[in-house]
């Protein structure tokens, strides 16, 4: 509403002008994201169609609210429309050859070339693996490299979606393939280690994905996947060492939708805090590119090691083996992050401006913050009918409080304060270790209701 | 280039028209200098931000320690220095100590002002645009845009403010005379809700604290100290503590549990506090018709469930109800809940097996939970009858695997990548652990205490456990709630039971049975060997027997292994007392020869001793088979190792009739509803926090002397990113037609 003591410009403000106003919010839509609601929505009735009966009241609604959640999300980003129509269409292509003469068979992925050295769950979920190592390789390549830096990044990029892809469908079939198991196993893949590493990897690399196309800038990624690196080696280790890739029944406690919401909300926020560590390690990088006194480097390779360290330091607690596969993994990294130190003016040149890094690191918290927050009272909802209590100073509660409260301040330092900078980056970096040790050390270390992921 | 501080040069007239936050507390107008520090520092955020920081240490000290153990635990932990200072300053109950509960009143109270300091300034900030700025202060902003339009200045305020107004800014003018004619200062302001969002995420602070602060214990505690309510320390039945022990049915908020056997009633719930319980009376009692335990094949529990019947006191009515964990029953605004459950009154019978002692089997009963004494010549011992599992689960896969890489010789670790990486190809449903899973039956678990209160723990399964000829009973000992079970291994004979190797002991104990043996033994052996010859082979079977036995005089003064009930020291027996003997009176470099033979002889002689003990029980001889061979070796070992069994007899579980009972966690938390509102209005702050941006422009239009118009155009928003700088540069590049 115009107010204003208006003489000779009381016509004037009423009247229609401008034609370059930007288009509404449907105007804006292509054909390509018409196309893709449909398939959403067409994707919807079927599913309607033939389940409605197995469904409850609340999965009916949860349906049909979920289909404009993803159309939005698809619009808003559209390569995620691609991903989830690609993703849905694999896993749907590994259903189907999962069926036999005499329906689903579990047996089939040992002979069915497609499902067995790829689209099988654990297939997907090691080509994933493989894929998130190369992608991180060609973005290295990329920063060092003079002459081919755009291509290499690019397929790093490429490469790095490719490994999405095969997580979500690996997800996807784990689920199917879970139900095949028996009709009262059946569970959505987020209730062990094995596969909230998954989740971790999936949801780390599409939100870095993001910020790539977001800030057209791929120089981040060298970073960025070495977190998702040193989770998949993680997660190798913890196949190939502990065997602990088996889909598992549910206890009694994990037998609530819940799970489905809390688990999920809180790698979105562990996954954007690690993206924000690294982006804060990039930072200090650039900022110190500069220096030569090496003892002033030296306390953001200590952090670093630490970092890296701390897997290992959790891995003393239990006596069984693949001590040799944590001392290469401990060299390994070591020897990288000392290399990043000794090439930190090439990497200077190529990462973008400082003020693009801030921003994603104030990004990433931001988000990670919204979702650990939303996590958090979910998990509180879920403790309610689960424990008896919404809040119990369970070990794995009182550090989830530990890690809010931490990025709480950031946030308030930074927006009241207008925190910046070196502080601000060694404070998120800090922030990686003290949520590293929320999510496993506390595992580990402390007992208390919380004790799924075992190690 | 880093962002500097945003309003360097600012005039404080624009920091107001900024409405940034300061993080300064509220300044009163009092001339108590004291209360009005008192208060600046109370609303200030670094007295939050302190506060905060003091919660989450205290929080990993509480995660660190472990929290409400017993004292003895801390004592033993740290010794009584630390312990003492822990439980003064009580870390040991952190969350609920008195310096922590004041610090979240504090936060409350500092939140609270925190809020009451900016809500003015938010409400009269919401209503003003600001338009009577000064255009000299646009100068100052950081976003800042001018231009030249060729429309006049009327039609360019006017599609300005239309522009605005579609693109959802709220708008303000007004007109100034400027030398060339009337100008326009257009202000307007867009993301009003990030404000709110503030509002909503700290009163949520103090929603949240409050409600909890309700629902944690300080209710009950305040009825201890202000009211007549006391904690009951002692031990009885629930029926006979008195009234002052007991929280009335009006109490508004408790936490606790309450234990229901199948097939019985239970209304009182008990609060366990620091130093005892007190008790809440229930205005229904809640019946458990019966306790459900499923297992995955796996041997994972799949479900814990408990059929109840609701009995309203009040009403007299039944209602039917299944409680499970991760749902819930709520009954007159009381939940119940699945919290565990326990034994309910099981009954045992059990055999009593003498373990060396010359004592005839007896049978046993017993309910869970209850003592049977046992008064044998001067000897006095209880059986405590502990505990009942009906299912155990275990992974037999270990022993198995032992006994195939002994048989085979090849090394199991030695896998290739290459199979390693297949067996990861393919669907997640197959485990490549070794597992094998299986469930070996029930057992049961009592004490045995003696007349001087000592008790040991022992845990016996029922049935024999392992494959073919292998398969053992195993008897539990453990001195120490905290140590594991160490387990004889008692083989089974050819009809399944203990009794063949119950014999083999009993007659391990007895001299005369033994001197027979030995006389067996020679009677094949001797034959072809000189007199002397047979004399020396005797008296070394002899010897060898009794040493096993451990009943050669030799051995009085060997160290003994223990000290079993009754502070009766334990006699080294078996193939210690045997290498012991070898170490006292063997010279080194003959031990190894010696040591061959006195076992082949030992073997020879426990095989004729089985003999005579089956002969006695009116048995059959034993057969040379593959499967007495195996009975023999384990019975061996097992003899041996019973010498370090700290009781006379074990008890086999010979039948039992199973009883359960249901632990359920009874709460009332009316301030639940308060911490989900507080969770709601967290979300809704933080995003709006976070995801709109307070952003406030101004367009000053006013015409040149060609009749053209002159713009100028600055934009404060609260927290200035990319994104923001964007959206100004596009936002004057439409508004003040400058071509890209």
């Amino acid at each position: 509403m115009t107010t204003a003591n208006e003489s000779t410009l009381a016509s004037g403000l009423n009247q229609l002008m401008g034609d370059q106003e930007p288009k509404g919010y449907f105007a804006r839509r292509s054909l390509a994201d018409w196309l893709f609601a449909a398939v959403m929505v067409g994707a919807m009735a079927i599913a309607f169609a033939l389940y409605h009966g197995a469904m409850d009241e609340y999965e009916k609604g949860i349906l049909f609210g979920i289909t404009p959640a993803a159309i939005a999300l698809g619009w808003f980003w559209r390569p995620m429309a691609r991903l989830m129509v690609g993703g849905a269409a694999l896993a749907m292509l590994a259903i189907w050859l999962y069926q036999g003469p005499e329906g689903a068979d579990l047996a089939r992925a040992e002979t069915v070339f497609l499902l067995k050295y790829f689209l099988s769950s654990q297939s997907a979920i090691l080509w994933m693996c493989v894929t998130v190592f190369m992608s991180t390789a060609f973005y290295w390549l990329g920063m060092i490299s003079r002459k081919n830096s755009d291509s290499m990044e690019l397929l790093g990029s490429r490469v790095a979606w490719l490994s999405v892809v095969l997580a979500v469908v690996g997800t996807l079939v784990r689920w199917y393939e879970s139900h095949q198991m028996g009709p009262d196993i059946g569970h959505i893949p987020v209730s062990n280690l094995y596969e909230v590493f998954v989740l971790f990897t999936w949801m780390t690399t599409a939100f870095y994905l993001y910020y790539e196309s977001h800030y057209k800038t791929r120089a981040m990624g060298a970073f960025v996947m070495l977190v998702v690196s040193a989770a998949v080696a993680f997660l190798v280790w913890y196949t190939l060492v502990r065997e602990a890739q088996a889909i598992q029944p549910l206890v009694p406690a994990l037998q609530s939708w819940w799970m489905k919401l809390h688990v999920p909300a809180n790698f979105i926020g562990y996954g954007t805090f690690a993206i924000a560590a690294m982006v804060a390690f990039a930072y200090l990088i650039k900022s110190q590119a500069q220096e030569t006194n090496w003892w002033r480097l030296a306390p953001l390779w200590v952090l670093g090691v630490v970092l890296c360290f701390e897997p290992i330091v959790f891995r003393q607690s239990s006596q069984t083996g693949g001590t040799l596969y944590w001392v290469v993994y401990t060299a390994i990294s070591a020897a990288i992050i000392a290399g990043i130190l000794l090439g930190r003016r090439r990497i200077a040149e190529r990462l973008p401006s400082l003020e693009v890094l801030d921003d994603v690191m104030y990004k990433a918290i931001a988000v990670g913050f919204a979702f650990f927050t939303i996590a958090t009272v979910l998990g509180a909802l879920w403790a309610a009918e689960a424990w008896g209590g919404y809040w119990s100073w369970d070990p794995k509660e009182t550090w989830a409080l530990i890690v809010w409260l931490n990025y709480a301040a950031w946030l308030h330092m930074r927006m009241m304060k207008g925190l910046r900078g070196t502080v601000a980056s060694w404070w998120a970096l800090v922030g990686l270790a003290i949520t590293t040790f929320a999510f496993l050390g506390v595992n580990m270390f402390l007992s208390g209701l919380h004790s799924y992921g075992e190690l | 280039m880093l962002f500097g501080p945003r309003l360097t040069g600012l005039s404080r007239q624009h920091r107001n028209s900024l409405m940034s936050f300061s993080t300064q507390g509220i300044e009163l107008k009092t001339r108590n200098e004291w209360l009005r520090q008192g208060i600046e520092l109370l609303s200030s955020m670094r007295f939050a931000i302190s506060l905060l920081t003091i919660i989450c240490i205290a929080s990993v000290i509480g995660t660190v320690l472990k929290q409400n153990e017993p004292v003895n635990n801390y004592v033993n932990q740290f010794g009584p220095f630390w312990s003492d200072i822990f439980i003064k300053l009580a870390l040991n109950t952190v969350y609920s100590a008195w310096w922590f509960l004041l610090i979240l009143a504090f936060l409350v109270v500092s939140t609270s002002l925190c809020i009451s300091r900016h809500t003015p300034k938010i409400l009269a900030d919401w209503r003003v645009f600001k338009e009577g700025l000064r255009v000299q202060s646009l100068k100052a902003f950081g976003n800042r845009a001018t231009g030249v339009m060729t429309e006049n200045t009327v039609n360019a305020a006017a599609r300005v403010v239309q522009q605005l107004q579609s693109s959802g800014w709220k708008v303000k003018t007004q007109v100034r005379e400027t030398p060339n004619g009337e100008g326009v200062m257009i202000a307007a302001k867009a993301g009003a809700a990030n404000k709110l969002g503030y509002l909503a995420a700290h009163s949520a602070i103090v929603l949240i604290c409050i409600g909890a602060l309700f629902d944690g214990d300080m209710v009950v505690r305040a009825q201890m100290w202000l009211g007549d309510k006391t904690v009951f320390k002692g031990n009885g039945l629930i029926a006979d503590v008195p009234a002052e022990n007991r929280l009335a049915l009006n109490n508004p908020t408790y936490r606790g549990n309450m234990l229901v056997p199948e097939g019985a009633q239970a209304s009182t719930v008990i609060l366990s506090q620091s130093d005892g319980v007190v008790l809440q009376d229930l205005p229904f009692s809640v019946e458990l018709k019966k306790f459900v335990v499923e297992y995955y094949n796996t041997g994972m529990p799949k479900l814990f469930a408990s059929d109840i019947v609701i009995h309203d006191k009040e009403t007299g009515e039944k209602i039917e109800e299944r409680v499970e964990v991760n749902h819930p029953v709520s009954y007159k605004g009381v939940q119940i809940y699945q919290s565990s459950f326990d034994d309910g009154g099981s009954t045992i019978y059990a055999n009593a097996l003498p373990m060396g002692a010359l004592t005839k089997p007896f049978k046993i009963e017993g309910v869970i939970g209850s003592s049977v004494p046992l008064v044998r010549e001067n000897e006095r011992l209880a059986v405590e009858f502990t505990g009942l599992r009906v299912i155990n689960v275990e992974n037999m896969a270990a022993a198995k695997m032992g006994a195939d890489t002994a048989g085979s010789g090849a090394d199991v670790r030695a896998v290739d990548l290459g199979t390693k990486l297949k067996n990861h190809l393919g669907s997640g449903s197959k485990s490549t652990r070794d597992e094998a899973l299986q469930n070996v039956g029930p057992s049961f678990s009592y004490k045995l205490r003696d007349g001087a209160g000592q008790a040991i723990e022992f845990n016996n399964y029922m049935l024999p456990v392992g494959q073919g000829d292998q398969r053992v009973f195993l008897l539990g000992v453990r001195n120490v709630p905290s140590e594991p079970f160490r387990y004889l291994r008692v083989p089974v004979d050819e009809n399944d039971s203990m009794n063949g190797f119950i014999a083999l002991r009993a007659a391990l104990a007895d001299p005369q049975m033994r001197d027979t043996a030995v006389r067996r033994y020679m009677a094949e052996a001797g034959q072809g060997r000189t007199e002397a010859e047979r004399i020396n082979l005797e008296t070394s079977a002899t010897r060898i027997l009794s040493l096993f036995a451990g009943a050669d005089p030799w051995l009085d003064n060997a160290p003994s292994p223990g000290v079993g009930l009754n502070d009766r020291p334990m006699r080294l027996g078996g193939l210690s007392a045997m290498s012991y003997f070898l170490e006292q009176i063997v010279p080194a470099d003959d031990r190894e020869r010696t040591s061959d033979a006195m076992v082949n002889l030992l073997n020879a002689l426990l095989l004729e001793l089985t003999q005579v003990s089956r002969e006695a029980g009116g048995l059959a001889p034993l057969p040379r088979t593959e499967s007495s061979q195996a009975f023999l070796s384990q019975a061996v070992l097992a003899l041996s190792d019973s010498f370090f069994y700290p009781a006379p007899m074990t008890f086999a579980m010979s039948n039992f009739d199973h009883v359960q009972a249901s632990v359920f966690q009874i709460a009332r938390a009316p301030g639940k509803t308060v911490v989900y509102l507080g969770c709601l209005f967290l979300i809704i702050g933080i995003f709006a926090m976070l995801y709109v941006r307070d952003r406030r422009l101004w367009v000053w239009l006013q015409p040149n002397a060609n009749g053209e118009t002159e713009a100028e155009m600055a934009l404060s928003t609260n927290r200035r990113t990319l994104d923001g700088d964007e959206e100004f540069q596009q936002l004057s590049n439409r508004l003040l037609q400058v071509k890209p």
